[in-house]
């Protein structure tokens, strides 16, 4: 397989918060069109790499580079401004706004008036919000808000998705759809999810990282690591 | 609250308002046209902090700074030009310049929304201890001096260009009117702009904003800075209502009282606080003429009840009434063609056997 360029990577990555190492010494590389699942248990610092990759945070040591821009300690709208897509894990919606709105702001960041209305519709078409298109999101179902907030990334357009927990507390059927969303997504942009289903991680990747007390235990397929000693040890030592 | 919500309503309003205020100087007496003009100053200062606060999401509790600078810049600058053309922009352009500057340091450099609130508060209190000291004759701008805390004159309007030509009371009331009616459409518009909208998505998730790119400190800074310069040019009509302008503009009471119409009124509308302004400055005077009951004591007990009993403020909590009675209307009206298209349907199956 053909890989292409590497479109992110973190050389070095740390994330101190005190004496806590959320995110320690990390080394990791996305390429062209690739879709990546992070894996790990709780706490073992995904959300935390995230954060820092998005400008929420500003890690403690190392770099990132998105497309050959340097974007550690950036601003969050800068590195967004690239033309990066982020669906954190607590869901981030204007409460006391209707679905469409929500969208129409993420579409008309990047679009003039026309063509954003005309974007926000097929949006809210794609994602089938059709029902829910002028009811306040605050008001929402927990499924539902998450697929506003996939609505606002996708309408951007984004060519780099971050994903952190998509298919948190959604019932089986929604998690299958948001399983063909991620991949229709990933025809035109580069993916990272953060995903515990792993049934939902063999639905959508190929390549899998895990996870573990902040540091890249392993990387490999779903296949590898669900068979490796380590692996194990990490998710039955996490439960006992 | 939705953005979407037509424009219309606002031109009604408008209207409405324009009405009133050809009829007003025939039905009221000369004395409370001469107030009149001083109270819509008050109802632009609540207007400018009804955009910021409740479209902005910017608690600004020091918003009279801005009003309290576009009335002294006002006063001195018409003293010292001979007349109000000019000076009524300086007064906008000081108010604005002032809070474009204080909102960089604020905004770009992330201080919290608790702390905005403190921060702006206590400018609007320097203020009023800064200008409280210059009472004597050194204090002066050109011709104009500050006169400590007895205030200093704020000349009339006159007609642009001429100097010498003072409206009248009633054209000045004409004046202020007209300037309420147009920064209340400016508002009503802005909020529906894209610039607009952005603010108010900010207001509702900062971090949800950012991550799509927009830069808010710049929205933050743009909506801080147009609420200043609409509290400035309140500043100047409230000054020329009552043709002085002294420190009092900044203080505590004045700070509070905005606050108060704002809540009173209903954040995320723009006709509320200006119609609880008008409202409660009634009241305050009614209350003042009489010796039973404290205002101070009443005008608490009306913040204390509307946070417990109506939070949301008259107007949102009005909408949203009339919006339930509608909802209830059409389904109600929904379900009675049901229950008729059933029967007719019992009906049609019955015939057919
Ligand atoms: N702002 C913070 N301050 C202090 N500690 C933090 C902060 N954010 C995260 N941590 C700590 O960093 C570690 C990693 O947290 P993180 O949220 O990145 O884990 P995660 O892998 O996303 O877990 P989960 O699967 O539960 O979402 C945890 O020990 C957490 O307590
Ligand atoms: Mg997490």
């Amino acid at each position: 397989m053909k890989r292409g360029e590497v479109v992110v990577e973190a050389r070095g990555l740390s994330m101190h918060f005190g004496g806590v190492r959320a995110v320690d010494q990390v080394d990791f590389s996305l390429w062209e069109n690739e879709l990546r699942c992070l894996i790990g248990p709780n706490g073992a610092g995904k959300s935390t790499f995230f954060k820092c990759l998005t400008g929420q945070l500003t890690p403690t040591m190392g770099d990132v580079v998105i497309r050959d821009v340097h974007v550690a300690g950036r601003e969050s709208h800068e590195i967004a401004a690239l033309g990066v897509g982020v669906k954190t894990q607590v869901p981030n919606v204007f409460d006391g706004l209707s679905a469409e709105e929500n969208i129409w702001i993420a579409a008309r960041r990047w679009h003039a008036a026309k063509r954003a209305k005309t974007l926000t519709a097929e949006t809210i078409e794609r994602l089938q919000l059709g029902d829910i298109r002028s009811d306040l999101v605050g008001a929402l179902a927990h499924g539902q808000r998450q697929w506003v907030e996939l609505g606002m990334v996708v309408a951007a357009e984004p060519w780099l998705v971050l994903l952190d927990e998509p298919a948190a507390g959604m019932t089986h059927e929604e998690t299958a759809r948001t399983a063909e969303l991620i991949q229709e997504i990933n025809q035109t942009a580069a993916m990272i999810v953060v995903e515990h289903d792993m049934q939902f991680i063999r639905m959508i990747s190929r390549q899998v990282t895990l996870f573990h007390e902040g540091r890249i235990l392993m990387e490999d397929t779903m296949d590898a690591i669900s068979s490796d000693p380590r692996a194990r040890e990490v998710y039955l030592g996490h439960r006992a | 609250m939705k953005i979407a919500q037509d424009f219309r309503g606002s031109v009604i309003v408008a209207i409405l308002a324009a009405l009133f205020t050809l009829i007003a100087p025939s039905i009221l007496e000369f004395f409370t046209i001469i107030t009149l003009t001083q109270v819509i100053g008050l109802a632009i200062l609540a207007l400018s902090l009804a955009l910021v606060w409740g479209y902005g999401g910017i608690l600004c509790f020091g918003q009279t700074a801005f009003f309290g600078l576009g009335a002294y810049a006002y006063a001195v600058a018409a003293t010292n030009i001979g007349g109000s053309t000019g000076a009524i922009l300086i007064a906008i352009l000081v108010a604005a310049a002032f809070a474009a500057i204080l909102g960089y340091f604020v905004f770009y450099g992330r201080v919290s929304d608790v702390y905005l609130a403190v921060i702006t508060l206590t400018v609007a209190l320097i203020l009023y201890s800064l200008i409280r000291r210059t009472s004597g004759p050194e204090y002066k701008i050109g011709n104009a001096l500050l006169g400590g805390f007895n205030g200093t004159g704020a000349p009339p309007i006159n007609s642009p260009g001429d100097g010498a030509a003072m409206l009248f009371p009633e054209h000045t009331f004409y004046v202020a009117m007209a300037a309420l009616i147009l920064v209340y459409l400016l508002c009503g518009w802005v909020v529906k702009t894209h610039f607009g909208r952005v603010c108010i998505a900010i207001r509702e998730n900062e971090t949800r904003a950012e991550l799509l790119a927009y830069d808010t400190r710049l929205y933050k800074l743009g909506i801080f800075t147009l609420g200043a310069a609409i509290a400035g040019l309140g500043g100047v009509f409230f000054c020329v209502g009552v043709s002085r302008v002294t420190p009092d503009v900044f203080s505590l009471s004045q700070s509070a009282l905005t606050i108060i119409w704002v809540i009173v009124g209903g954040r995320g509308t723009l006709i509320g606080p200006i119609l609880a302004t008008f409202a409660l400055y009634y009241l305050t005077s009614a209350l003042g003429a009489q010796q039973w009951l404290n205002t101070n004591l009443v005008l608490g007990v009306i913040l204390i009840g509307f946070v417990l009993l109506v939070p949301k403020g008259v107007i949102p909590s009005i909408t949203d009434w009339a919006d339930g009675r509608r909802e209830r209307r059409v389904s109600r009206s929904r379900e009675r063609r049901m229950r008729v298209r059933r029967s007719r349907a019992t009906a049609g199956t019955e015939a057919a056997e």
